[in-house]
């Protein structure tokens, strides 16, 4: 799924919305959880998962061709772990959603 | 470090799209169940701009409790993986906590 197929789906799911309003906050989700991301903070979402940027120390990294020992920089790396609910889902285990309330 | 929940990002489409609060946190919600339906049928969800959510088959290994030592078998899988896109990192990077200016 894309997210031009994503948004085709939310407009047929919401007549009484424009497909303009759907595009913006489609943009406006994703988009918030990249500017909390830049900012350091992170993102979680209950039974989906949780958005995090994890910091990469500098490294001496090397040009394979060359062998030469070249500066990697330190940076931040997007990092995703999806939630329990999204992952058994994932893996085919029954969703508990409604089910017994064992925890 | 903050943490954004829900709440946040409904606020935001709340203020963007100027939907009511009930409506926004109502659209969220269809996104997010749109893209968990997507995965968990096992279809890639691929987001421009922002990154890709793959749904990546492992085969089964042997594993150790690391307490006991006791060799058990991990069954084959299915686990999700997020790949950030080019635009992502870069955003992630561009305005990240400042760095040292000194030379190293």
């Amino acid at each position: 799924m894309t997210k031009s197929e994503l948004i085709a789906a939310l407009v047929a799911e919401n007549p009484h919305l424009r497909q303009p309003d759907i595009e913006l906050i489609v943009a406006t989700i994703f988009d918030e959880i990249t500017a909390a991301l830049a900012r350091g903070d992170r993102v979680e979402l209950r039974g989906f998962g949780a958005f995090s940027a994890k910091q990469r120390d500098p490294r001496t990294g090397r040009n394979p061709r060359t062998g030469a020992a070249v500066p990697v920089a330190a940076k931040a790396v997007p990092y995703f772990k999806p939630g329990k609910e999204l992952r058994e889902r994932v893996n085919g285990e029954a969703s508990a959603a409604t089910g017994p309330t064992a925890s | 470090m903050n943490t954004l929940t829900r709440a946040n990002l409904a606020e935001a489409i709340y203020t963007q799209v100027g939907l009511s609060r009930n409506e926004s946190s109502a659209l969220l919600e269809s996104v997010l169940h749109r893209v968990s339906e997507a995965l968990a049928g096992g279809e890639a969800v691929k987001i421009a701009a922002f990154g890709t959510f793959l749904v990546r088959q492992k085969g089964q290994r042997i594993g150790r409790n690391p307490k006991t030592g006791v060799e058990v078998p991990i069954l084959p899988r299915k686990v999700l993986t997020f790949r950030p896109s080019q635009v992502m990192k870069a955003r992630i990077n561009g305005a990240s906590p400042p760095l040292d200016d000194d030379a190293a």
